[in-house]
């Protein structure tokens, strides 16, 4: 285990140095202590480290996220995982607005509440939430899964494509073209193994399923006097 | 841009280093607002009898002694008061309404930034660092501080556009965003009979909140409307008399982050401002929802 001080050194050096481990060292967990709430830490990584950050982080940690593993043991910011390719990112406490923003992979595990906008335009990540998220969570989401195991906010995948969306609590407001799916065997068993990943002790049975109606998909003549 | 910055104790033991742990708070915003700070500080409040005014001129050489000697010849009341910067604090047993007309009328160029029991109001164009030391505030004692560093977007960069504004007694506000709405208001709020110094979008939600609560309205009440009646994006922290409130608009892009600990509860755009605070790590940290009121102290 290697640690770093990030009061001492700052952000920049402690990317760098996570930048610079080569992909075949045994150096692979380090331990960043006193992040003081500071903006893009462990960001932009691509190999198979474990990273600890011990304390509450800014905005856009572990973003572009490529197979790292990366814990905040604490609060994460704004944009947290945002556009994520691989890996794990872990949030103990809560997470600001826009977590997982426009993720194409990985797990973004947040254990507390998300706020706002949470998987807005996420693009294949699959985002598992221990507790509650803010309104226009899954916003124009086009792949992926966002596991909710407390109550959405409102306009719950407003505009969106594809991704499955799963509610434990209350989604009493749908976004556009948003509605609720029929609960199958093949999302009882996909629910069952993110719950699993993320380490969360819920039944797949109590939850509900929510996705694209795609009738945005394409121009509807009707409409055209709104225009 | 611009950052907003609130810090209120709930252990009294903490008040002497009140301006001590403020200070690195709102110089971590500088990078969100280098173009002017203000604050409001809540301490030494004076008796039931006085009124506390914050007066500023933009002259630092400004003869105030000449304030308190007159009004004491004009109104036949005690005043005193203390040059801070160029601003000053004000302490009298007149009626608040006879001191703005004399002001008014015998000391042009002098500005009421703020009037109450406790609070003092103290803004200036310039760096955090440096407006924060103008006024020393590191030594200042109190029991809670808001604060702003400005970013400006909709009006020039001046020290009567610069926050916090004043919206009653004891009462002010400061405000991450912009309104939309603001100059068809402004009219609206000039009929009603409201006063304005600036073309500034924030000096009119702190005359909305001001006209509101002239009307009877409570805070809560006053905040609510303002909810309804406010087009834009804010997220606003309003300093009271015994604690302070934070309201976000429907939408709420602009960031706000709560902090809370046995000691303290703390509030700002960005955490990192909140980090310098003892305990900060071990605290607990949320973000606030859109169009939710959050109040401590109770004056609302």
């Amino acid at each position: 285990m290697n640690e770093l001080d990030l009061k001492a050194v700052g952000v920049t050096a402690i990317n760098q140095k996570l930048y610079k481990v080569p992909r075949d060292s045994n150096e692979r967990h380090w331990v960043i202590r006193n992040p003081m709430g500071q903006h893009a830490i462990a960001c932009g990584l691509d190999g198979p480290l474990a990273v600890d950050i011990m304390g509450h982080v800014g905005f856009y940690c572990g973003g572009m996220n490529k197979e790292a593993e990366i814990t905040v043991h604490g609060h994460a910011g704004v944009g947290v995982a945002e556009n994520m390719m691989s890996g794990v990112v872990w949030v103990k406490g809560n997470a600001s607005e826009s977590a997982g923003a426009t993720a194409n992979g990985g797990l973004l595990v947040i254990e507390g509440d998300a706020s706002s906008r949470c998987g807005i335009s996420m693009k294949g990540v699959d985002i598992v939430v221990g507790g509650s998220v803010g309104h226009m969570s899954a916003f124009m989401a086009q792949r992926g899964n966002l596991v909710v195991c407390g109550n959405a906010g409102e306009a719950l995948g407003d505009s969106i494509y594809e991704a499955r969306l799963y509610v434990k609590g209350r989604a009493d407001n749908l976004g556009a073209d948003c509605i609720e799916k029929e609960m199958r065997q093949e999302h009882l068993e996909d629910l069952a193994k993110l719950l699993e990943r993320a380490k969360m002790k819920h039944r797949p049975q109590d939850f509900r399923r929510y996705g694209s109606a795609r009738k945005l998909y394409n121009f509807n003549v009707d409409h055209a006097d709104a225009y | 841009m611009c950052g907003i910055v609130g810090l209120y104790l709930k252990n009294p033991a903490l008040q002497p280093q009140l301006g001590a742990m403020f200070k690195p708070m709102i110089i971590e915003m500088t990078n969100r607002g280098p173009d002017s700070a203000g604050v409001a500080i809540y301490r030494n409040p004076v008796k039931a009898n006085e009124i506390k005014f914050s007066l500023a001129h933009d002259d630092p050489a400004y003869n105030w002694k000449h304030v308190d000697a007159g009004l004491e010849e004009a109104l036949s009341c005690d005043a005193r008061v203390e040059q801070i910067g160029n601003h000053c604090i004000l302490v009298t047993t007149a009626k608040e309404d006879e001191v703005t007309a004399w002001l008014r009328k015998n000391a042009p160029g002098v500005r009421v930034v703020g009037s109450g029991h406790t609070i003092e109001i103290f803004k200036e164009t310039g760096l955090p660092e440096n407006v924060y030391r103008k006024f020393d505030l590191a030594s200042a004692s109190g029991t809670h501080i808001i604060g702003h560093t400005r970013m400006a977007t909709e009006s020039a960069v001046t020290t009567a556009g610069s926050h916090p504004f004043a919206t009653g007694a004891d009462l002010c506000l400061v405000h991450n965003g912009s309104l939309s709405n603001h100059n068809r208001l402004r009219e609206n709020l000039r009929r009603e009979g409201m006063e304005f110094q600036t073309e500034n979008d924030t000096e009119v939600a702190a005359a909305y909140m001001t006209w509101k609560l002239r009307n009877g309205a409570t805070l809560k009440e006053a905040l609510q409307d303002g909810l309804k009646d406010l087009d834009g994006f804010f997220t606003f922290l309003v300093g009271t008399a015994d604690g302070f409130a934070v309201v976000r608009d429907p939408i709420a892009c602009k960031h706000a982050v709560m902090a809370e600990t046995d000691d303290w509860v703390a509030m700002a755009t960005e955490y990192r401002a909140i980090a310098h605070l003892p305990g900060a790590d071990d605290a607990k940290i949320w973000e606030p929802e859109p169009t939710t009121i959050y109040t401590w102290g109770g004056n609302a």
